[in-house]
């Protein structure tokens, strides 16, 4: 097992080292100038190559990306030429907020789909699973954006219940993370209900729950003590993937709530080609990632001993 | 002669079980229920300038001053938009936008994919090894970061948009179809074509790709309702496809700050977008349902 994660580890460093190295690389060849964007399109020939000299700009390629991968792993990710300030000063706020958005979603996402998952699997074709299917198709069939403006619709303008922005300029406001949380969790909740749902109607088919129901045993303690252990594999993979789809979530809902966090800050590092900031949150987008795949994969391992002792 | 014969009898015979196929969806109400949604919008985007009541990118401020959401007595049965645009005539040429893209970039993704997965699992050793490193790397991305960071870098246009598709789906495609390879390979017709000397090309499109398609028509259904998502979103973000030409994401992205005094500008497009993806999906599970039990 400790080898197994320690070459889970090595992998993971690996894919990070790539996708730096392919990350920085196609900025380098994406068009436009860093100086032109830092010092505006009226700057002179002069002050570009100022600039560009005073930032290291003109040195080999290598040399300028392992200077970067050096500085980023200390923690140092360079300056961000729209703010003006040190990547690190508004990335970790940022992702703090984004973190605490997400652990928001996660803690609704998961118990609901894994209950709802369960509650239609246990009886395949009956009216609840219908009613559950069907919600969960529609849900995940509504882009975030759709639903985002539908909430709004019915919550801000409509009843006026709620804040139609989370800017949280006023301090944390958990009134305003309600909608930026509803979206999410309506986006994501379908799919692994849907994973519970087919893991657990697999399930109920095998031998040993027959066995389980034929011994005589109450219908619950059958569902609790046989069936939920071997369908819980299923979404537990399911439920890391998720992360990948939370940070694309996190990007339409924070554009559109205007939540000062992390998929906002890329976007907007994106739009405005704000290099070292665009390097620094797609690492730790890939980071976050990569991480999950990692710890879906020991997770896999630990929980289903059949993988781990091929 | 007899050789066309036999081949127009095979074409028949193929067209027979593709009827049949399509048939058999019946048996799924949610596989009807979609199909009805997509081929309503196709047929929409397909009668675009025969149902649009008028141009979509004309002012009708003459008529109704810009934002109004009541019908004006059924001449602008949606609305009008900031710019005194018909929103219903907007919406219709939309789903002209969407669906070719959405069509053109899941059928990209799915050649350079398929094709990648055949080579990979069939030819197994380096080319596997490759693939699979390149496609590892892909999905490390989240999805939506790596279309923001290409579009950016890239620039935002129809072709950009299904070469961005086309770069972040294939290597789940690929996936996918590597799977399905690994499984068939080892059968005996393969052996057995093997042994006539086919050419290894032949064998992957001809011997295993049928027999792998169920799959990934499901995944195609999906996977499309998957891009017609990203083409909303990044027409959303203001990536995706240059005004003035509709698309239901860029037509939200352009009101939704007006949404607080108009909000029929932005609901209109999200239920166009969210019925179409929802019909992709219903489709993906009806195929599904019924693939299983025939």
């Amino acid at each position: 097992m400790t080898k197994f994660i320690a070459k889970r580890f090595l992998l993971t460093l690996a894919t990070m080292f790539v996708a730096s190295l392919a990350v920085y690389l196609s900025l380098e060849l994406s068009p436009g100038d860093v100086a032109v964007k830092v010092l505006g399109p009226y700057s002179t020939q002069e002050q570009r190559e100022i600039w560009n000299e005073a930032h290291g700009f003109h040195d080999p390629l290598h040399i300028r990306y392992f200077r970067w991968l050096g500085n980023t792993v200390q923690g140092d990710f360079g300056e961000s030429t729209r703010f003006k300030v040190p990547i690190s000063e508004i990335l970790w706020p940022r992702l703090g907020r984004t973190a605490l958005l997400g652990a928001m979603v996660f803690l609704i996402v998961i118990p609901l789909s894994l209950t709802l998952g369960m509650l239609a699997g246990m009886k395949e074709g009956s009216l609840l699973d219908r009613f559950i299917s069907i919600l969960s198709v529609i849900t995940t069939s509504v882009p975030e954006f759709a639903s985002a403006v539908l909430l709004a619709g019915v919550f801000v303008f409509w009843l006026v219940w709620l804040p139609g922005t989370s800017t949280m300029s006023n301090g944390f406001s958990l009134r305003e993370m309600i909608l930026p949380v509803m979206v999410l969790v309506l986006y994501d909740f379908g799919y692994i209900a849907r994973m519970t749902r087919a893991s657990m109607v697999e399930v109920m088919t095998r031998q040993y729950i027959r066995t389980a129901v034929l011994k005589g045993l109450p219908y619950r303690r059958v569902i609790v003590r046989h069936a939920m252990r071997n369908a819980l594999i299923t979404p537990f993979t399911v439920i890391m993937l998720q992360f990948n789809w939370l940070l694309s979530g996190v990007v339409v809902v924070e554009f559109f709530f205007a939540y000062k966090g992390f998929g906002g800050l890329l976007l907007e590092a994106a739009l405005n080609k704000d290099w070292f900031l665009i390097l620094a949150c797609t690492m730790v987008s890939v980071l976050v990632v990569v991480g999950a795949q990692t710890v879906q994969d020991i997770g896999y391992a630990f929980l289903n001993p059949r993988i781990r002792f091929k | 002669m007899t050789e066309i014969l036999t081949r127009q009898r095979a074409y028949l015979q193929g067209l027979a079980r593709f009827v049949r196929a399509i048939a058999l969806l019946r048996e799924s109400t949610a596989g009807m229920i979609g199909a009805g949604l997509v081929v309503f919008w196709v047929l929409v985007a397909l009668s675009a300038p025969l149902i649009s009541p008028y141009p979509p990118n004309a002012n009708q401020v003459p008529y109704a001053s810009p934002m109004t959401a009541d019908p004006q007595g059924g001449i602008f049965l949606l609305g009008t938009d900031h710019l005194g645009r018909d929103i219903l005539s907007r919406v219709i040429w939309g789903s002209r936008t969407v669906l070719v893209y959405a069509t053109l970039a899941t059928l990209s993704a799915n050649l350079v994919g398929i094709l990648m997965g055949l080579a990979a699992g069939y030819y197994r050793g380096w080319v596997d090894e490759i693939l699979s490193r390149i496609g590892e790397l892909v999905l490390a991305f989240p999805v939506l970061v790596l279309y923001i960071l290409i579009i950016s870098t890239i620039g935002s246009s129809g072709i950009n948009i299904i070469l961005a598709v086309t770069f972040v789906s294939a290597p789940a495609i690929m996936r996918i179809v590597r799977g399905l390879v690994l499984e068939v390979r080892v059968r005996d017709y393969i052996a057995a074509a093997q042994m006539r000397g086919e050419n290894p090309w032949f064998i992957m499109l001809v011997e295993i790709l049928p027999n792998v398609r169920g799959p990934l028509v499901v995944d195609g259904c999906m996977r499309m309702g998957y891009v017609t998502i990203t083409i909303g979103v990044l027409g959303f973000l203001g990536l995706g496809l240059p005004p003035p030409d509709p698309d239901w994401g860029g037509m939200i992205n352009e009101t939704r700050s007006m949404a607080l005094f108009a909000p029929h500008m932005t609901l209109f497009p999200s239920i166009a977008i969210s019925s179409l993806v929802l019909g992709l999906n219903l489709l993906a599970d009806g195929v599904r349902e019924v693939s299983m039990n025939a």
